[in-house]
């Protein structure tokens, strides 16, 4: 196996169900490949240390930051991205919709990645304290929310699942 | 007052005031957001920045003949050809500031870690960077200069031989009488320095763009996210010798600015060499530590000599202070700072006796700019500062000493000092309102009760003022040969081809839901729901309307870019009922409008839809009703009643609204660590009239964030080399979801007598965050050392260090007895 870092290689990755093979180069990161290879820009890029949580993807059933991975690394895995959110008619899911009547964005950057923090939060613990939600979403930066609409969206959606069954399949 | 004649009242608004669904959310929840770096051009090659790893030194030499045989390599730009291809940016401030060369690459030496140096085009980014690897600087570094007051030594190091100074701007602000002022005060409080610090908004998006050349025309397109472009043409065109209307700017989607982003037009000038030199579409997009090395900085500000009059009874009469602002290696955007403060002189107090000696200077250091809350926040945080110094010193209460010199809202609107005119509100409500959100008596007896321990609470009160809608005139304070006064905004509303409701404005929104907002404004106006309003998204000049002041900053789109949607939506309003008035052959009188159709009044059946209204003028012309002139195209620019400020005594109204913002902050010092908890907050704002309440309390909850991300956390801190310490998320601690509280908010309305819709401009905030935490820190301190809080930032370290220092802490703060 080659170790130049521009040499191509050969992958197959699922995302949001759908199966991509690609030739990508060994050094592009995971966040790349989606946004460059797949197109799929929903997931951003907004630091270059794994802090800001804006790359955040779930992937083969983990939270991860898309980041800190190498599209190669991802080869076979099975990638959740923003785009899969929505319910198949296109219709917003309970956390884009618990987002959106929370106003829990407002220019929508750090949203992708929160939405799918929240997800993994609420998939893990249904009900989580306020402390828990924080915790929760502690690796994902937003500057224009100050949170609080975040945490009230995610409080939301949990008490949602309590009346409605699992909200966040 | 207001150049906005509002002929037609629509029954109550339906609308206007409600919490509708955001239009911008459903793209933005489904990842469909556009925003600069989602944007791809056919052929597109990549830009590398390779930066300054010094804060001062001489470049000896560059080498980039590797870089430019590395593979990918299309071409390369040094400093050496920008200062050929490009004149240096034009300056805001009159000699010496204007004297300070400001290019879009290093020429000659580099004032600051971070600075571009060499850029790098390559047909991917990793090949840029791969080059950049290879190209060999030889630099000589230089003695740095990193502190305002140190700049202003006589053997300081120069950041611009070229002005031979430090200074950027120096100017006296003298109201009142303040000598008068300390002969008649009981008392007069001393305080030696205090210090505002260095901290960012960084938005989570950074900087980016797409630049495409047309070789045809002459025409630069820069798909950006510039949050002010005609702000940054102004610079642009004269720079590349070119007419500024050949730099098209198309924004959309931006990932929140809070000011940073306004004076990216260096960045985006490399790009412009690049794509002309290339015949490539050139794209860039910063990396964080780029961002934070070299993006945009806040202003930090240094307070000497800090005199304050007053009466035994806390009544302050006036503030003296010399004031030493620190831009950073080149003004950009100042000295705009050194002027815009004084919007809110004596903040929300009624003293009327001030006079500050305000110096900018240029120090290694990134450049500042705009930053949230930009240049007031540090003003109005020396003036909270001095009122809980001024009650620590004389054992008052500081909620007393606030109430009692708040300007009361019967005095409104209020003239202060410098002629600004405080349209409305209510400070003492507002401030109660605080009290009883965090249940203040509450809060008074946990405090003694903690007494002992280990923990020690803290209360503090923020008291703010959100100037809104600037008058562009006061840029003549600093320089009187600006060509500068007044602001506005525009939009277009019309009816499409097939009656669709388009509106277009010339404003950059970061999420501040202008879409949505404008929508409200012209659904109420044409009877039609918002949902079937299509706001087109961003500002583009090729495109949309625009004025010189387009943007989105400083806390205006209330009350400008809403002033213009109404303004069109009104003149739109008008034709439609003259056309379907000719056409129902009715009065004009008669009809309405509703459901995205016109009526004749209580004759359901006389009706035609927008869609035919639009067909008679769009493609059915023949059949327009006799004497009729109607486009169904509507732009309206509003315009605020402004005029040009008194240069000499630096006096005038400076803005037009003032929204109020009072945080009250409940906080939990360890004794053992000097950590601190934030036990209980809560932000009461009055915005004047609401349009969409929730977007303002959002505004609000952003604000306090980051202001207390500023108070605790965020500190751009650099060494005496000039590096930066913190210039990552790894070192540049961003406050996260467990830092901040679930902030308490309410509202109150005061509505803008002078606004065309009685809203004021908000959502910068001013800094208040920054002066509640500061307040209960000092409310610890009253507790334990006696110390006093100079620095608006305050980690555990500093916070354990004052609550050690009976002595030390206290040092520089006096108060001299008056006979
Ligand atoms: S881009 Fe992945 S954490 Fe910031
Ligand atoms: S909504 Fe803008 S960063 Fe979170």
């Amino acid at each position: 196996m080659s170790n130049i870092p521009s040499q191509k290689r050969s992958i197959s990755v699922t995302v949001n169900g759908t199966t991509y093979y690609r030739d990508v180069a060994a050094r592009t990161l995971l966040v790349h490949f989606l946004r460059e290879n797949l197109n799929l820009t929903g997931t951003h890029f907004g630091c270059d240390t794994g802090h800001c949580g804006s790359c955040t993807v779930i992937a083969n059933g983990k939270l991860i930051k898309s980041c800190m991975m190498l599209a190669i690394q991802a080869d076979g895995f099975t990638i959740e991205t923003v785009e899969g959110l929505a319910n198949p008619d296109g219709s917003l899911s309970p956390i884009q919709q618990a987002f959106s009547d929370n106003h829990a964005l407002q220019c929508g950057f750090c949203t992708p990645g929160i939405m799918l923090a929240s997800k993994y939060l609420l998939q893990h613990n249904p009900q989580p304290t306020e402390e828990e939600i924080r915790r929760g979403i502690k690796g994902n930066l937003c500057r224009c929310t100050g949170y609080v609409n975040i945490v009230r969206a995610i409080q939301g959606l949990a008490a949602e699942t309590v009346q409605k069954g699992d909200l966040v399949k | 007052m207001s150049t906005l004649v509002t002929d037609q009242k629509t029954e109550a608004t339906r609308w206007t005031g409600k919490n509708v669904p955001r239009k911008e959310d459903e793209r933005l929840v489904k990842g469909q957001g556009r925003f600069a770096d989602d944007i791809r051009r056919h052929n597109e090659a990549h830009v590398y920045l390779l930066r300054s790893p010094y804060g001062h030194a001489r470049i000896r030499s560059i080498d980039v003949t590797a870089a430019n045989n590395s593979p990918g390599v299309i071409c390369t730009l040094t400093g050496e050809e920008v200062a050929v291809l490009q004149k240096p940016f034009m300056e805001i401030a009159p000699p010496p500031g204007g004297l300070m060369e400001d290019y879009c690459l290093a020429v000659g030496k580099v004032h600051f870690m971070g600075e571009p140096v060499v850029a790098i085009l390559a047909e991917t980014e990793e090949l840029a960077r791969d080059a950049a690897d290879l190209v060999d600087i030889e630099y000589d570094p230089l003695p740095a200069v990193v502190d305002g007051e140190a700049a202003l030594q006589s053997d300081a190091p120069l950041v611009h031989e070229e002005a031979g100074t430090n200074v950027v701007w120096h100017g006296v602000y003298d109201w009142g009488d303040i000598q008068g002022a300390v002969s008649r005060a009981d008392k007069v409080v001393k305080i030696d320095r205090l210090h505002f610090h260095r901290f960012t908004s960084t938005p989570i998006e950074c900087n980016a763009a797409v630049v495409e050349y047309y070789p045809g025309s002459g025409e630069y397109t820069f798909w950006c996210n510039n949050t002010m472009p005609q702000f940054a043409a102004m610079f642009m065109g004269p720079a590349l010798g070119i007419p500024t209307d050949r730099l098209h700017f198309v924004t959309q989607d931006i990932g929140g600015s809070f000011g940073n982003k306004i004076t990216t037009y260096v960045y985006l000038t490399i790009c412009a060499i690049l794509a002309k030199k290339s015949g490539r579409p050139v794209k860039w997009t910063e990396y964080r530590t780029d961002h934070i090395l070299g993006g945009s900085h806040g202003n930090e500000r240094t307070f000497r000599n800090i005199v304050v009059p007053v009466m035994a009874d806390g009544t302050i009469l006036g503030i003296s202070a010399t004031a030493i602002d620190d831009a950073g290696a080149f003004p950009r955007y100042e000295p705009l700072g050194s002027v815009i403060w004084s919007q809110v002189v004596p903040n929300v107090y009624r003293f009327r006796d001030v006079k500050i000696d305000f110096t900018q200077v240029v120090t290694n250091k990134c450049p500042v700019g705009p930053n949230r809350g930009y240049s007031r926040l540090q003003h109005m945080w020396m003036v909270e500062r001095i009122v809980d110094i001024v009650a620590h010193e004389l054992h008052l209460d500081p909620i007393e000493v606030r109430k009692k010199n708040y300007i009361q809202p019967e005095q409104m609107p209020y003239e202060t000092p410098n002629g600004c005119v405080y349209d409305s509100g209510d400070y003492p409500r507002c401030l109660d309102l605080a009290l009883e959100l965090i249940d203040y008596p509450k809060w008074r007896e946990r405090q003694i009760m903690a007494l002992g321990s280990g923990k020690i609470i803290g209360i503090g009160i923020g008291s703010t003022l959100d100037s809104g809608t600037n008058n562009f005139g006061q840029a003549r304070i600093i320089n009187p040969q600006l060509p500068f006064s007044g602001n506005g905004e525009v939009s277009n509303v019309k009816l499409d081809l097939y009656g669709e409701v388009v509106v277009t404005i010339g404003t950059t929104p970061q999420g501040q839901g202008h879409e949505t907002t404008a929508a409200q404004v012209v659904s109420d106006i044409l009877g039609i729901d918002p949902d079937h309003v299509r706001v087109l998204i961003g500002h583009d000049n090729a495109r949309n309307v625009y004025t010189g002041f387009s943007g989105t900053y400083a806390s205006q789109f209330a009350v400008t870019g809403l002033g213009a949607v109404q303004g069109a939506a009104e003149k739109l309003r008008r034709e439609i009922v003259q056309l379907a008035a000719g056409v129902l052959q009715a009065d004009e009188s008669e009809i309405e409008l509703r459901d995205g159709s016109a009526f004749v009044r209580g004759q359901e059946q006389r009706t035609i839809p927008f869609i035919g209204l639009a067909n008679i003028v769009f493609a059915n012309n023949a059949t327009m009703p006799a004497g009729l002139d109607v486009s169904l195209n509507c732009t309206y620019t509003y315009r605020p009643p402004f005029s040009v400020p008194d240069v000499e005594r630096k006096f005038g109204n400076l803005t037009l609204t003032y929204a109020t913002q009072i945080h009250a902050c409940v906080l939990e010092v360890d004794a053992q660590t000097g950590h601190t908890t934030i036990l209980d907050y809560a932000a009461v704002d009055d915005s004047g009239r609401l349009i969409h309440p929730q977007i303002v309390e959002g505004q609000v909850h952003g604000a306090a964030g980051l202001g207390i991300g500023g108070a605790l956390y965020e500190a751009l801190e650099y060494d005496e080399e000039g590096q930066l310490l913190t210039s990552n998320f790894y070192s540049y601690k961003a406050v996260t979801a467990v830092d901040v509280p679930m902030m308490k908010t309410a509202a109150i309305e005061s509505p803008s007598p002078f606004s065309p819709n009685g809203a004021k401009g908000m959502g910068e905030g001013g800094g208040a965050p920054l002066h509640a935490i500061c307040s209960a820190l000092q409310d610890v301190m009253r507790q334990t050392s006696g110390a006093i809080i100079t620095d608006s930032f305050n980690p555990s370290e500093r916070v354990y260090w004052l609550m050690q220092d009976t002595t030390k802490g206290r040092e520089g703060v006096s108060v001299e007895e008056r006979a």
